[in-house]
Protein backbone atom coordinates (compact mmCIF):
# COMPACT_ATOMS: atom_id res chain seq x y z
CA UNK A 1 0.00 0.00 0.00
CA UNK A 2 1.21 3.49 -0.85
CA UNK A 3 -0.58 6.69 0.17
CA UNK A 4 0.26 10.01 -1.47
CA UNK A 5 -0.69 12.56 1.20
CA UNK A 6 -0.10 15.58 -1.03
CA UNK A 7 -1.82 15.43 -4.39
CA UNK A 8 -3.77 17.99 -6.42
CA UNK A 9 -6.38 17.81 -9.11
CA UNK A 10 -7.89 20.38 -11.45
CA UNK A 11 -11.35 21.08 -12.77
CA UNK A 12 -13.14 22.94 -15.52
CA UNK A 13 -13.33 26.34 -13.81
CA UNK A 14 -9.59 26.90 -13.61
CA UNK A 15 -7.25 28.71 -16.01
CA UNK A 16 -5.96 25.43 -17.35
CA UNK A 17 -7.33 24.12 -20.61
CA UNK A 18 -5.40 20.90 -20.02
CA UNK A 19 -7.01 20.11 -16.67
CA UNK A 20 -8.37 16.75 -17.77
CA UNK A 21 -4.99 15.67 -19.12
CA UNK A 22 -3.28 16.63 -15.89
CA UNK A 23 -5.76 14.64 -13.82
CA UNK A 24 -5.37 11.63 -16.09
CA UNK A 25 -1.61 11.98 -15.99
CA UNK A 26 -1.61 11.90 -12.19
CA UNK A 27 -3.71 8.76 -12.09
CA UNK A 28 -1.69 7.06 -14.83
CA UNK A 29 1.64 7.87 -13.22
CA UNK A 30 0.20 6.89 -9.86
CA UNK A 31 -0.67 3.46 -11.19
CA UNK A 32 2.86 3.03 -12.49
CA UNK A 33 4.41 4.14 -9.21
CA UNK A 34 2.02 1.96 -7.25
CA UNK A 35 0.06 4.65 -5.46
CA UNK A 36 -2.97 3.14 -3.78
CA UNK A 37 -4.62 6.37 -2.69
CA UNK A 38 -4.12 10.00 -3.73
CA UNK A 39 -5.12 12.29 -0.85
CA UNK A 40 -5.72 15.48 -2.77
CA UNK A 41 -6.88 19.05 -2.58
CA UNK A 42 -8.10 21.60 -5.07
CA UNK A 43 -7.19 25.18 -4.29
CA UNK A 44 -10.40 26.91 -5.35
CA UNK A 45 -10.34 28.03 -8.97
CA UNK A 46 -6.53 27.82 -9.18
CA UNK A 47 -6.44 31.56 -9.82
CA UNK A 48 -9.26 31.92 -12.34
CA UNK A 49 -11.66 33.94 -10.21
CA UNK A 50 -9.72 34.33 -6.95
CA UNK A 51 -6.03 33.86 -6.09
CA UNK A 52 -4.72 30.32 -5.70
CA UNK A 53 -3.66 30.87 -2.11
CA UNK A 54 -6.55 33.17 -1.20
CA UNK A 55 -9.56 31.34 -2.61
CA UNK A 56 -12.89 33.08 -2.28
CA UNK A 57 -15.54 31.14 -0.38
CA UNK A 58 -17.39 30.49 -3.62
CA UNK A 59 -14.24 29.15 -5.30
CA UNK A 60 -13.26 27.06 -2.28
CA UNK A 61 -16.67 25.44 -2.34
CA UNK A 62 -16.53 24.85 -6.09
CA UNK A 63 -13.11 23.28 -5.80
CA UNK A 64 -14.23 21.04 -2.97
CA UNK A 65 -17.27 20.03 -4.98
CA UNK A 66 -15.05 19.12 -7.92
CA UNK A 67 -12.86 17.04 -5.66
CA UNK A 68 -15.85 15.30 -4.12
CA UNK A 69 -16.98 14.40 -7.63
CA UNK A 70 -13.55 12.95 -8.37
CA UNK A 71 -13.64 11.06 -5.09
CA UNK A 72 -16.95 9.55 -6.07
CA UNK A 73 -15.70 8.73 -9.56
CA UNK A 74 -12.52 7.10 -8.26
CA UNK A 75 -13.80 5.73 -5.00
CA UNK A 76 -10.87 3.40 -4.48
CA UNK A 77 -8.04 5.77 -5.27
CA UNK A 78 -8.93 9.40 -4.47
CA UNK A 79 -9.59 10.99 -1.09
CA UNK A 80 -10.04 14.67 -0.43
CA UNK A 81 -8.90 17.42 1.88
CA UNK A 82 -11.42 20.19 2.41
CA UNK A 83 -9.66 23.36 1.27
CA UNK A 84 -10.74 26.51 3.10
CA UNK A 85 -9.74 30.13 3.51
CA UNK A 86 -9.68 30.83 7.27
CA UNK A 87 -10.26 34.54 6.72
CA UNK A 88 -13.87 33.60 6.04
CA UNK A 89 -14.17 31.78 9.31
CA UNK A 90 -17.84 30.93 9.30
CA UNK A 91 -17.68 29.68 5.74
CA UNK A 92 -14.53 27.72 6.49
CA UNK A 93 -16.12 25.94 9.44
CA UNK A 94 -19.30 25.16 7.54
CA UNK A 95 -17.33 23.98 4.53
CA UNK A 96 -15.19 21.66 6.63
CA UNK A 97 -18.28 20.12 8.19
CA UNK A 98 -19.89 19.75 4.78
CA UNK A 99 -16.81 18.21 3.19
CA UNK A 100 -16.08 15.78 6.00
CA UNK A 101 -19.72 14.74 6.15
CA UNK A 102 -19.51 14.02 2.43
CA UNK A 103 -16.50 11.75 2.90
CA UNK A 104 -13.43 13.97 2.79
CA UNK A 105 -10.74 12.99 5.27
CA UNK A 106 -8.66 16.06 6.12
CA UNK A 107 -8.36 19.84 6.02
CA UNK A 108 -6.10 21.77 3.65
CA UNK A 109 -4.87 25.20 4.65
CA UNK A 110 -2.97 26.85 1.86
CA UNK A 111 -1.48 30.27 2.52
CA UNK A 112 -4.41 32.56 3.22
CA UNK A 113 -3.47 33.34 6.80
CA UNK A 114 -0.27 32.87 8.81
CA UNK A 115 -0.32 29.55 10.65
CA UNK A 116 0.30 31.03 14.09
CA UNK A 117 -2.60 33.48 13.76
CA UNK A 118 -5.32 33.01 16.37
CA UNK A 119 -7.86 32.93 13.57
CA UNK A 120 -6.75 29.39 12.84
CA UNK A 121 -7.67 28.17 16.31
CA UNK A 122 -11.25 27.61 15.36
CA UNK A 123 -10.16 25.46 12.40
CA UNK A 124 -7.82 23.46 14.60
CA UNK A 125 -10.57 22.97 17.17
CA UNK A 126 -12.83 21.57 14.49
CA UNK A 127 -10.04 19.27 13.31
CA UNK A 128 -9.74 17.96 16.85
CA UNK A 129 -13.48 17.38 17.14
CA UNK A 130 -13.60 15.54 13.82
CA UNK A 131 -10.24 13.79 14.35
CA UNK A 132 -8.80 14.75 10.98
CA UNK A 133 -5.32 16.06 10.15
CA UNK A 134 -4.58 19.53 8.82
CA UNK A 135 -2.24 19.83 5.84
CA UNK A 136 -0.59 23.25 6.06
CA UNK A 137 1.19 24.75 3.05
CA UNK A 138 4.69 25.71 4.22
CA UNK A 139 7.50 27.83 2.85
CA UNK A 140 10.58 26.24 4.38
CA UNK A 141 12.24 29.09 6.31
CA UNK A 142 10.33 32.06 5.00
CA UNK A 143 12.62 35.05 5.41
CA UNK A 144 10.22 37.55 3.93
CA UNK A 145 6.75 37.83 2.47
CA UNK A 146 6.29 36.39 -0.99
CA UNK A 147 3.79 37.75 -3.46
CA UNK A 148 0.56 35.87 -3.89
CA UNK A 149 0.54 34.11 -0.56
CA UNK A 150 0.65 34.64 3.18
CA UNK A 151 3.04 31.76 3.58
CA UNK A 152 3.93 30.21 6.89
CA UNK A 153 7.06 28.42 7.89
CA UNK A 154 7.69 25.54 10.25
CA UNK A 155 8.20 27.71 13.31
CA UNK A 156 4.81 29.33 12.79
CA UNK A 157 3.12 25.98 12.24
CA UNK A 158 4.73 24.69 15.42
CA UNK A 159 3.26 27.60 17.37
CA UNK A 160 -0.19 26.51 16.21
CA UNK A 161 0.59 22.85 16.84
CA UNK A 162 1.69 23.56 20.40
CA UNK A 163 -1.60 25.33 21.07
CA UNK A 164 -3.44 22.25 19.77
CA UNK A 165 -1.45 19.22 20.88
CA UNK A 166 -4.31 16.83 20.09
CA UNK A 167 -4.45 17.78 16.44
CA UNK A 168 -2.12 16.31 13.81
CA UNK A 169 -0.61 18.89 11.48
CA UNK A 170 1.16 17.92 8.28
CA UNK A 171 4.00 20.23 7.29
CA UNK A 172 3.65 20.38 3.53
CA UNK A 173 6.29 19.55 0.94
CA UNK A 174 9.60 19.52 2.78
CA UNK A 175 11.15 19.43 -0.70
CA UNK A 176 8.92 22.18 -2.01
CA UNK A 177 11.25 25.11 -1.75
CA UNK A 178 13.16 26.90 0.96
CA UNK A 179 15.53 25.80 3.67
CA UNK A 180 14.25 22.40 4.74
CA UNK A 181 16.93 22.07 7.38
CA UNK A 182 15.39 25.00 9.23
CA UNK A 183 12.02 23.25 9.19
CA UNK A 184 13.45 19.99 10.47
CA UNK A 185 15.09 21.74 13.38
CA UNK A 186 11.84 23.51 14.21
CA UNK A 187 9.60 20.43 14.27
CA UNK A 188 12.05 18.10 15.97
CA UNK A 189 10.34 18.26 19.38
CA UNK A 190 6.77 18.96 18.28
CA UNK A 191 5.29 15.47 18.13
CA UNK A 192 2.00 16.40 16.48
CA UNK A 193 3.71 17.83 13.39
CA UNK A 194 4.35 15.32 10.62
CA UNK A 195 6.59 15.89 7.60
CA UNK A 196 5.26 15.39 4.10
CA UNK A 197 8.16 14.46 1.83
CA UNK A 198 6.72 15.86 -1.37
CA UNK A 199 8.05 18.67 -3.54
CA UNK A 200 10.35 18.99 -6.51
CA UNK A 201 13.44 19.12 -4.31
CA UNK A 202 15.52 15.94 -4.26
CA UNK A 203 18.52 17.26 -2.38
CA UNK A 204 21.18 14.79 -1.41
CA UNK A 205 21.07 14.43 2.36
CA UNK A 206 17.53 15.69 2.81
CA UNK A 207 15.93 12.33 3.50
CA UNK A 208 18.69 11.33 5.89
CA UNK A 209 18.10 14.56 7.80
CA UNK A 210 14.34 14.00 7.83
CA UNK A 211 14.84 10.60 9.41
CA UNK A 212 17.37 11.92 11.90
CA UNK A 213 15.23 14.88 12.91
CA UNK A 214 11.76 13.42 13.36
CA UNK A 215 12.16 9.67 12.92
CA UNK A 216 10.24 7.39 10.61
CA UNK A 217 7.07 7.60 12.68
CA UNK A 218 6.39 11.17 11.57
CA UNK A 219 7.25 10.96 7.89
CA UNK A 220 4.57 10.80 5.20
CA UNK A 221 5.22 10.10 1.53
CA UNK A 222 3.78 12.44 -1.08
CA UNK A 223 4.32 14.00 -4.48
CA UNK A 224 2.66 17.42 -4.90
CA UNK A 225 3.30 18.68 -8.45
CA UNK A 226 6.20 16.40 -9.34
CA UNK A 227 5.53 12.69 -9.15
CA UNK A 228 8.95 11.89 -10.60
CA UNK A 229 10.72 13.39 -7.61
CA UNK A 230 8.29 11.64 -5.28
CA UNK A 231 9.12 8.31 -6.85
CA UNK A 232 12.83 9.09 -6.65
CA UNK A 233 12.58 9.75 -2.93
CA UNK A 234 10.61 6.57 -2.43
CA UNK A 235 13.27 4.57 -4.26
CA UNK A 236 15.98 6.10 -2.13
CA UNK A 237 14.03 5.44 1.06
CA UNK A 238 13.88 1.79 0.07
CA UNK A 239 17.65 1.77 0.52
CA UNK A 240 17.72 3.78 3.72
CA UNK A 241 14.97 2.03 5.66
CA UNK A 242 14.11 -1.45 6.83
CA UNK A 243 10.94 -2.93 5.38
CA UNK A 244 8.80 -2.22 8.44
CA UNK A 245 10.11 1.34 8.64
CA UNK A 246 9.39 1.88 4.98
CA UNK A 247 5.83 0.69 5.47
CA UNK A 248 5.35 3.44 8.03
CA UNK A 249 6.35 6.09 5.54
CA UNK A 250 4.49 4.49 2.64
CA UNK A 251 1.12 4.24 4.39
CA UNK A 252 1.00 3.18 8.02
CA UNK A 253 1.66 6.64 9.42
CA UNK A 254 -1.04 8.01 7.14
CA UNK A 255 -3.46 5.31 8.21
CA UNK A 256 -2.80 6.30 11.83
CA UNK A 257 -3.50 10.02 11.45
CA UNK A 258 -6.41 9.97 9.00
CA UNK A 259 -9.85 8.82 10.18
CA UNK A 260 -10.37 5.07 10.57
CA UNK A 261 -11.51 3.51 7.33
CA UNK A 262 -10.12 6.34 5.23
CA UNK A 263 -8.16 3.93 3.05
CA UNK A 264 -9.39 0.77 1.33
CA UNK A 265 -7.48 -1.82 3.32
CA UNK A 266 -7.42 0.21 6.51
CA UNK B 1 21.50 -3.16 -21.86
CA UNK B 2 22.01 0.39 -23.10
CA UNK B 3 24.78 2.27 -21.36
CA UNK B 4 23.68 5.15 -19.18
CA UNK B 5 25.88 8.25 -19.07
CA UNK B 6 25.36 10.94 -16.47
CA UNK B 7 26.67 14.17 -17.99
CA UNK B 8 26.04 16.23 -14.88
CA UNK B 9 27.80 15.10 -11.70
CA UNK B 10 30.24 16.55 -9.21
CA UNK B 11 33.01 15.55 -6.86
CA UNK B 12 34.00 17.37 -3.69
CA UNK B 13 32.32 19.43 -1.01
CA UNK B 14 29.66 22.06 -1.61
CA UNK B 15 30.37 25.27 0.26
CA UNK B 16 26.81 26.19 1.17
CA UNK B 17 25.54 23.09 2.94
CA UNK B 18 26.56 19.61 4.00
CA UNK B 19 26.14 17.17 1.13
CA UNK B 20 26.82 13.47 1.59
CA UNK B 21 28.45 11.25 -0.99
CA UNK B 22 30.89 13.71 -2.55
CA UNK B 23 33.98 11.48 -2.64
CA UNK B 24 34.90 9.49 -5.76
CA UNK B 25 34.21 6.26 -3.89
CA UNK B 26 30.76 7.35 -2.75
CA UNK B 27 29.87 8.75 -6.14
CA UNK B 28 30.85 5.45 -7.74
CA UNK B 29 28.60 3.65 -5.28
CA UNK B 30 25.75 5.95 -6.26
CA UNK B 31 26.40 5.16 -9.92
CA UNK B 32 26.08 1.48 -9.12
CA UNK B 33 22.88 2.13 -7.20
CA UNK B 34 21.10 3.60 -10.20
CA UNK B 35 22.92 1.66 -12.92
CA UNK B 36 24.88 4.54 -14.38
CA UNK B 37 27.88 3.37 -16.34
CA UNK B 38 29.78 6.61 -16.74
CA UNK B 39 29.60 10.04 -15.11
CA UNK B 40 31.05 13.33 -16.28
CA UNK B 41 32.33 15.00 -13.15
CA UNK B 42 33.42 18.50 -12.21
CA UNK B 43 35.35 19.55 -9.13
CA UNK B 44 32.54 21.18 -7.15
CA UNK B 45 34.48 23.34 -4.67
CA UNK B 46 36.54 24.74 -7.53
CA UNK B 47 33.46 26.39 -8.98
CA UNK B 48 33.58 28.77 -6.03
CA UNK B 49 37.31 29.48 -6.02
CA UNK B 50 38.83 32.66 -7.39
CA UNK B 51 40.78 30.44 -9.74
CA UNK B 52 38.53 27.45 -10.32
CA UNK B 53 41.11 25.79 -12.50
CA UNK B 54 43.12 24.97 -9.37
CA UNK B 55 40.73 22.06 -8.88
CA UNK B 56 41.37 20.65 -12.33
CA UNK B 57 44.67 18.90 -11.55
CA UNK B 58 43.02 16.88 -8.79
CA UNK B 59 40.12 16.18 -11.10
CA UNK B 60 42.38 14.76 -13.80
CA UNK B 61 44.10 12.54 -11.25
CA UNK B 62 40.84 11.37 -9.72
CA UNK B 63 38.39 11.08 -12.57
CA UNK B 64 39.45 7.83 -14.18
CA UNK B 65 37.62 4.80 -15.46
CA UNK B 66 33.91 5.44 -15.13
CA UNK B 67 34.45 9.06 -14.13
CA UNK B 68 35.26 11.47 -16.94
CA UNK B 69 36.71 14.88 -16.05
CA UNK B 70 34.89 18.03 -17.03
CA UNK B 71 37.34 20.75 -16.01
CA UNK B 72 36.35 24.33 -15.35
CA UNK B 73 37.64 27.14 -17.56
CA UNK B 74 37.70 30.76 -16.41
CA UNK B 75 37.99 32.96 -19.49
CA UNK B 76 38.70 36.01 -17.38
CA UNK B 77 42.04 34.66 -16.17
CA UNK B 78 45.32 34.92 -18.00
CA UNK B 79 46.32 31.91 -20.09
CA UNK B 80 42.89 30.34 -19.89
CA UNK B 81 43.40 28.98 -23.37
CA UNK B 82 45.92 26.55 -21.89
CA UNK B 83 43.20 25.08 -19.69
CA UNK B 84 41.17 24.36 -22.77
CA UNK B 85 44.15 22.78 -24.48
CA UNK B 86 44.84 20.66 -21.40
CA UNK B 87 41.25 19.45 -21.45
CA UNK B 88 41.57 18.38 -25.05
CA UNK B 89 44.82 16.57 -24.31
CA UNK B 90 43.27 14.84 -21.31
CA UNK B 91 40.35 13.61 -23.36
CA UNK B 92 37.77 15.56 -21.39
CA UNK B 93 34.33 15.17 -22.98
CA UNK B 94 33.51 18.83 -22.26
CA UNK B 95 34.63 21.87 -20.31
CA UNK B 96 32.40 23.91 -18.10
CA UNK B 97 32.09 27.55 -17.27
CA UNK B 98 29.38 28.92 -15.02
CA UNK B 99 29.87 32.64 -15.56
CA UNK B 100 27.72 33.93 -12.72
CA UNK B 101 29.58 31.82 -10.17
CA UNK B 102 32.81 33.25 -11.56
CA UNK B 103 31.60 36.84 -11.50
CA UNK B 104 31.59 37.12 -15.28
CA UNK B 105 29.01 38.70 -17.53
CA UNK B 106 27.12 35.64 -18.77
CA UNK B 107 27.21 36.84 -22.36
CA UNK B 108 30.14 39.23 -22.08
CA UNK B 109 33.36 39.38 -24.05
CA UNK B 110 35.13 36.70 -22.04
CA UNK B 111 32.31 34.23 -22.57
CA UNK B 112 32.18 35.02 -26.26
CA UNK B 113 35.90 34.34 -26.49
CA UNK B 114 35.45 31.06 -24.67
CA UNK B 115 32.59 30.03 -26.92
CA UNK B 116 34.73 30.74 -29.97
CA UNK B 117 37.66 28.80 -28.57
CA UNK B 118 35.44 25.85 -27.69
CA UNK B 119 34.01 25.95 -31.17
CA UNK B 120 37.48 25.93 -32.71
CA UNK B 121 38.63 23.13 -30.43
CA UNK B 122 35.43 21.15 -31.05
CA UNK B 123 35.05 20.96 -27.29
CA UNK B 124 31.48 21.14 -25.89
CA UNK B 125 30.90 23.99 -23.45
CA UNK B 126 28.81 23.10 -20.40
CA UNK B 127 26.89 25.64 -18.33
CA UNK B 128 24.46 25.17 -15.46
CA UNK B 129 21.39 27.36 -15.09
CA UNK B 130 21.61 26.86 -11.35
CA UNK B 131 22.91 24.31 -8.88
CA UNK B 132 20.22 24.73 -6.22
CA UNK B 133 16.64 25.93 -6.04
CA UNK B 134 16.82 29.67 -5.56
CA UNK B 135 14.40 29.49 -2.65
CA UNK B 136 16.72 27.47 -0.49
CA UNK B 137 20.09 28.96 -1.17
CA UNK B 138 22.35 30.29 1.54
CA UNK B 139 21.73 34.00 2.17
CA UNK B 140 25.25 34.77 1.03
CA UNK B 141 24.98 32.61 -2.09
CA UNK B 142 23.96 35.46 -4.35
CA UNK B 143 25.05 34.38 -7.81
CA UNK B 144 22.04 34.64 -10.07
CA UNK B 145 20.60 31.96 -12.30
CA UNK B 146 22.01 31.84 -15.82
CA UNK B 147 19.70 33.90 -18.06
CA UNK B 148 18.21 32.22 -21.12
CA UNK B 149 19.25 35.29 -23.11
CA UNK B 150 22.89 34.48 -22.38
CA UNK B 151 22.54 31.01 -23.87
CA UNK B 152 20.94 32.47 -26.98
CA UNK B 153 23.70 35.06 -27.27
CA UNK B 154 26.48 32.52 -26.84
CA UNK B 155 25.13 30.03 -29.33
CA UNK B 156 24.80 32.87 -31.87
CA UNK B 157 28.30 34.12 -31.15
CA UNK B 158 30.11 31.25 -32.83
CA UNK B 159 28.93 29.01 -35.62
CA UNK B 160 30.79 25.97 -34.34
CA UNK B 161 30.26 26.04 -30.59
CA UNK B 162 28.22 23.20 -29.10
CA UNK B 163 26.69 23.75 -25.69
CA UNK B 164 25.38 21.48 -22.97
CA UNK B 165 23.05 23.30 -20.57
CA UNK B 166 22.19 21.61 -17.29
CA UNK B 167 19.56 22.30 -14.59
CA UNK B 168 17.22 24.07 -17.01
CA UNK B 169 13.45 23.88 -16.66
CA UNK B 170 10.84 23.73 -19.39
CA UNK B 171 10.31 27.46 -19.84
CA UNK B 172 14.04 28.13 -20.07
CA UNK B 173 14.52 25.42 -22.66
CA UNK B 174 11.57 26.56 -24.74
CA UNK B 175 12.70 30.16 -24.62
CA UNK B 176 16.15 29.29 -25.91
CA UNK B 177 15.10 26.63 -28.40
CA UNK B 178 12.36 28.62 -30.10
CA UNK B 179 14.42 31.79 -29.80
CA UNK B 180 17.15 30.22 -31.89
CA UNK B 181 17.44 29.26 -35.53
CA UNK B 182 17.20 25.55 -36.26
CA UNK B 183 20.95 25.47 -36.83
CA UNK B 184 21.63 27.17 -33.52
CA UNK B 185 19.16 24.96 -31.67
CA UNK B 186 20.85 21.86 -33.11
CA UNK B 187 24.04 22.84 -31.31
CA UNK B 188 22.46 22.89 -27.84
CA UNK B 189 21.83 19.82 -25.68
CA UNK B 190 19.85 19.84 -22.45
CA UNK B 191 20.14 17.57 -19.46
CA UNK B 192 16.87 16.33 -17.97
CA UNK B 193 17.56 16.73 -14.27
CA UNK B 194 15.45 19.85 -13.66
CA UNK B 195 12.54 19.08 -16.01
CA UNK B 196 9.29 18.05 -14.38
CA UNK B 197 7.61 14.74 -15.06
CA UNK B 198 3.95 13.93 -14.43
CA UNK B 199 1.39 15.27 -13.83
CA UNK B 200 2.72 18.43 -15.47
CA UNK B 201 4.56 16.29 -18.05
CA UNK B 202 7.08 18.93 -19.01
CA UNK B 203 9.64 16.37 -20.12
CA UNK B 204 7.13 14.48 -22.24
CA UNK B 205 6.05 17.75 -23.82
CA UNK B 206 9.60 18.84 -24.61
CA UNK B 207 10.49 15.51 -26.14
CA UNK B 208 7.50 15.94 -28.42
CA UNK B 209 7.94 19.62 -29.28
CA UNK B 210 11.70 19.98 -29.35
CA UNK B 211 12.85 16.47 -30.07
CA UNK B 212 14.41 13.54 -28.29
CA UNK B 213 17.73 14.26 -29.93
CA UNK B 214 18.24 17.42 -27.90
CA UNK B 215 18.20 15.74 -24.47
CA UNK B 216 20.79 13.86 -22.48
CA UNK B 217 20.72 12.08 -19.17
CA UNK B 218 22.04 14.13 -16.25
CA UNK B 219 21.42 14.08 -12.54
CA UNK B 220 23.22 16.88 -10.70
CA UNK B 221 24.37 14.33 -8.15
CA UNK B 222 25.39 14.32 -5.37
CA UNK B 223 23.60 17.62 -4.81
CA UNK B 224 20.49 15.85 -6.07
CA UNK B 225 19.33 12.25 -5.85
CA UNK B 226 20.19 10.52 -9.15
CA UNK B 227 17.05 8.42 -8.76
CA UNK B 228 15.09 11.47 -9.89
CA UNK B 229 16.37 11.44 -13.46
CA UNK B 230 15.87 7.69 -13.74
CA UNK B 231 12.31 8.03 -12.44
CA UNK B 232 11.56 10.71 -15.04
CA UNK B 233 12.44 8.26 -17.80
CA UNK B 234 10.64 5.37 -16.14
CA UNK B 235 7.46 7.45 -16.13
CA UNK B 236 7.58 7.99 -19.88
CA UNK B 237 6.36 5.56 -22.51
CA UNK B 238 9.42 5.96 -24.68
CA UNK B 239 10.42 3.45 -27.32
CA UNK B 240 13.65 1.78 -26.31
CA UNK B 241 15.68 3.49 -29.01
CA UNK B 242 14.56 6.92 -27.84
CA UNK B 243 15.37 6.14 -24.25
CA UNK B 244 18.77 4.85 -25.32
CA UNK B 245 19.35 8.07 -27.24
CA UNK B 246 18.76 10.13 -24.11
CA UNK B 247 20.75 7.84 -21.86
CA UNK B 248 23.80 7.69 -24.09
CA UNK B 249 23.30 7.99 -27.83
CA UNK B 250 22.84 11.75 -27.96
CA UNK B 251 26.09 12.22 -26.08
CA UNK B 252 27.85 10.89 -29.13
CA UNK B 253 26.55 13.70 -31.29
CA UNK B 254 27.26 16.23 -28.56
CA UNK B 255 30.88 15.21 -28.27
CA UNK B 256 31.27 14.52 -31.96
CA UNK B 257 32.79 11.17 -31.15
Amino acid sequence: MLVDVHAHFYHARTPRADWRERNVSRLTAGARIGISVHVASILGSWGLTSPIYFPSPRDATAGNDALLALQREHADTIRGYVCVNPNYTAHARAEIVRGLDAGMIGIKLAASRRADDRLLDTIAELARERRVPVLQHIWQHRRRDWAGQEASDAAELCTLARRHPDVVFILAHIGGGGDWLHSLRAVHDVPNVYIDLSGSGVDGGMLEDCIASVGVNRLLWGTDLTMDTGWAKLRYLELLLAKDELALVRWKNAARIFPPGAFPSD
Amino acid sequence: MTPRIDVNAFLGAYPWRKVPGTSPEMLTRALDRVAIDTAWVTHLPGLFWRDPTEGNAWLYETARGRLKPVPTVHPGLARWEEVLADASKAGAPAVRCDPLYLGLEPAGAEMHALAAACGAARMPLMLAVRLEDGRQRHPNDRAGDLPAAAVRALIRSDANVRMLVTHADRSFIEEVHFGSTPDEARRIWWDICWIWGPPEDHLATLLETIGVERFVFGTGQPLRLPESSVAKLDLLDLPQEQRAAIESGNVTTLTGS
